[in-house]
């Protein structure tokens, strides 16, 4: 009967998303007097989830899980939840987990809410908030079916630490012909990417062409921040498509997100809309993303953003 | 090869969002429908496929009449026919069952369908349909090749892209890059003629069960005036950040 959670990690670390989801399905447990069950699938130390409220671990360990797979993964999720009578299952909505929940819902013949961005204001009926119209809009939605499927938003809800520990117990699902089969992976390793940073730094054409981008990634480096930028710059050739972020582009949902130099039209807004703090530096003032903006900074990114750097890097090394 | 294009009608992104009836219903007053985004990258791929390789390319929508100058826009873009499920579209699931009947009945060995729409974002049906039909599923697709019933696919991943392999029966979840944005076309008038003789059929649906409720839409709250700090004084910024907004 115990609540789900499928906590994500990459090579053998759990992602912040998986402590993320682990505290939200407590707060689901808590309010239907059970416990958490989290599904770890190749996680190294899978102890760091009780402290998030996670009370037993269903551990696979298995090579055939070592390149993801929606199909294969969202099977052995299915299994878990077969095995604890889940009613409710809890995942993120990290790339993957958008990518395997739909899936999961169907072998589960549950209903499913994605982006849903706070604990249910009621269990019975179980009811949610989700994003929709592209962040302009809530909608609190019940889930009417027996099992429920919840999908919960990155940086929504928080990390919430409790004082408990997890059991583990390990699990060997058994697996379905998976269909799709990786061939090749281009992707750079050594950079923080989009949709786990805590802190975007983002830019548009106002930083005129590609040879500027070295202070992005400047400042981008001392916030430990992903880069990313407008549909332009991307379209133009100046940054990777992997960079563009909008409603075209990637989401994001950081809890910061720096724009310099992009003007802050509507569809690039609806996609960088579900950030917690924005900070836009523009030399107009009377550009659209200061009104979407929390901080803002009129002048010329080229005299600001070194600056920026060097008080940033001040400010770390003062707190350090 | 059979190709079906699941089109989406999505309020336009620059649209006022408003609702009506105590906040429970969209309101739809002076808002501009249009083909989802995504959709349209996917229809165009399919022309494509049409064009060079011989396909036939058939567009669905689950939803009311509201939504069929939207199919005859998409049969004006060059689409072979339409089929209109006659029912409300109410949550993922249900239109993932109604499109599973489609796919069924029509025998389509791959379907296009978008990676989100842009009203409820739910990033759902794709994924749900694949699984109902019992077929393989690529999402956040950016590239696409059918040889015989071998597909090469490419997806966005999160800080790059991979390169699947995979076969048909196929749904993907699409998006721009199937086709750029400067592939996409607008109905001549030659095929918006056309497009009035082609067939739209409309099916009952299957009547699947709605698995989720919209209770009520809610508004984010009013956003506070954003605080200016000039540029002469970022030292104040980085203070901000760090004990007021705690993000550093
Ligand atoms: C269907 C559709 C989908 C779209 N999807 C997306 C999307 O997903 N993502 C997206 O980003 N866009 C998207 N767009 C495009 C969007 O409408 C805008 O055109 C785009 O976001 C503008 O990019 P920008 O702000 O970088 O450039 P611009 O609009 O050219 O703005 C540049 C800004 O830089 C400022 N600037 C100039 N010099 C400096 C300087 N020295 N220092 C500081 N500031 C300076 C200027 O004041 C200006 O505000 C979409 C458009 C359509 C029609
Ligand atoms: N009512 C519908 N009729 C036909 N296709 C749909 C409908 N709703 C969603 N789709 C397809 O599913 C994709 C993803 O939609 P969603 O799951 O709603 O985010 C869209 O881009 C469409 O291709």
């Amino acid at each position: 009967m115990s609540v789900l959670v499928y906590t994500e990690s990459e090579n053998g670390s759990f992602k912040k998303t998986a402590f993320e989801v682990a505290s939200y399905a407590k707060a689901v447990a808590d309010q239907m007097g059970t416990t958490v069950t989290a599904v770890a699938i190749n996680a190294n130390d899978t102890s760091e989830l009780g402290k998030y409220g996670v009370d037993k671990v269903l551990n696979i360990s298995n090579d055939a899980f070592k390149n993801f797979n929606a199909k294969t993964y969202a099977a052995a999720i299915a299994q878990a939840a077969k095995k604890e009578e889940a009613k409710v299952v809890v995942v993120s909505q990290t790339a993957d987990s958008k990518y395997l929940a739909p899936i999961l819902a169907v072998s589960l013949e549950a209903g499913y809410a994605s982006n849903v961005m706070e604990a249910p204001t009621s269990t019975s009926p179980f009811t949610v908030k989700r994003t929709a119209f592209t962040n302009k809009a809530f909608n609190v939605t019940t889930i009417d079916t027996e099992v429920k499927v919840v999908g919960v938003s990155n940086n929504s809800f928080g990390l919430v630490e409790t004082s408990g520990s997890a059991s583990s117990e390990d699990f060997s699902p058994s697996l379905p012909e998976s269909g799709v089969s990786v061939e090749s992976v281009d992707k750079a390793t050594d950079k923080v990417t989009i949709a786990d940073a805590e802190i975007v730094v983002s830019a548009g054409r106002g930083m005129k062409g590609p040879e500027n981008w070295g202070m992005i990634e400047e400042l981008a480096d001392v916030l430990g921040a992903a880069t990313a930028c407008s549909k332009p710059v991307s379209d133009l050739g100046w940054r990777p498509h992997s960079e563009h972020v909008g409603q075209t582009g990637k989401p994001v949902a950081s809890n910061l997100y720096i724009a310099i130099g992009i003007s802050g039209a509507i569809q690039h807004l609806a996609g960088i809309n579900a950030s917690k703090v924005k900070v836009v530096i523009n030399t107009d003032p009377e550009a659209p993303f200061f009104k979407a903006a929390d901080y803002g900074v009129v002048g010329d990114a080229f005299e600001v953003v070194p600056q920026l750097i060097e008080k940033i890097k001040a400010f770390k090394a003062a707190n350090a | 090869m059979k190709i079906l294009v699941c089109i989406s009608h999505v309020p336009d992104t620059t649209s006022k969002i408003n609702f009506t009836d105590g906040d429970t219903k969209f309101d739809t007053n002076g808002v501009q429908f249009v083909i989802n985004p995504n959709d349209e990258f996917g229809l165009t791929r399919a022309m494509w496929f049409k064009e060079k390789q011989g396909a036939s390319v058939t567009v669905v929508n689950v939803g009311g009449a509201e939504t069929e100058p939207t199919l005859r826009k998409a049969l004006a873009i060059g689409a072979d026919n339409a089929v209109r499920v006659n029912t409300e579209a109410k949550d993922g699931f249900q239109v993932a069952k109604e499109l599973a009947n489609v796919v069924k009945d029509g025998g389509y060995d791959l379907v296009i369908a978008g990676r989100e729409s842009i009203d409820y974002n739910g990033g759902m049906v794709p994924g749900m349909l694949a699984e109902l039909v019992g077929a393989n599923f690529v999402t956040n697709c950016i590239n696409l090749e059918i040889d015989g019933t071998n597909a090469k696919a490419v997806r966005e991943i999160d800080g790059g892209k991979e390169t699947v392999s995979t076969s048909l029966p196929l749904v993907i979840g699409g998006q721009k890059g199937l086709v750029e944005e400067s592939d996409l076309r607008i109905p001549n008038m030659r095929g918006i003629m056309m497009a009035r003789q082609k067939p739209l059929n409309v099916v009952e649906p299957v009547g699947a069960a709605v698995e989720t409720a919209s209770v009520k839409f809610e508004k984010p709250a009013p956003k506070g005036a954003v605080t200016l700090v000039s540029p002469d004084n970022l030292d104040e910024l980085v203070s901000l950040l760090h004990n007021e907004a705690k993000v550093i």
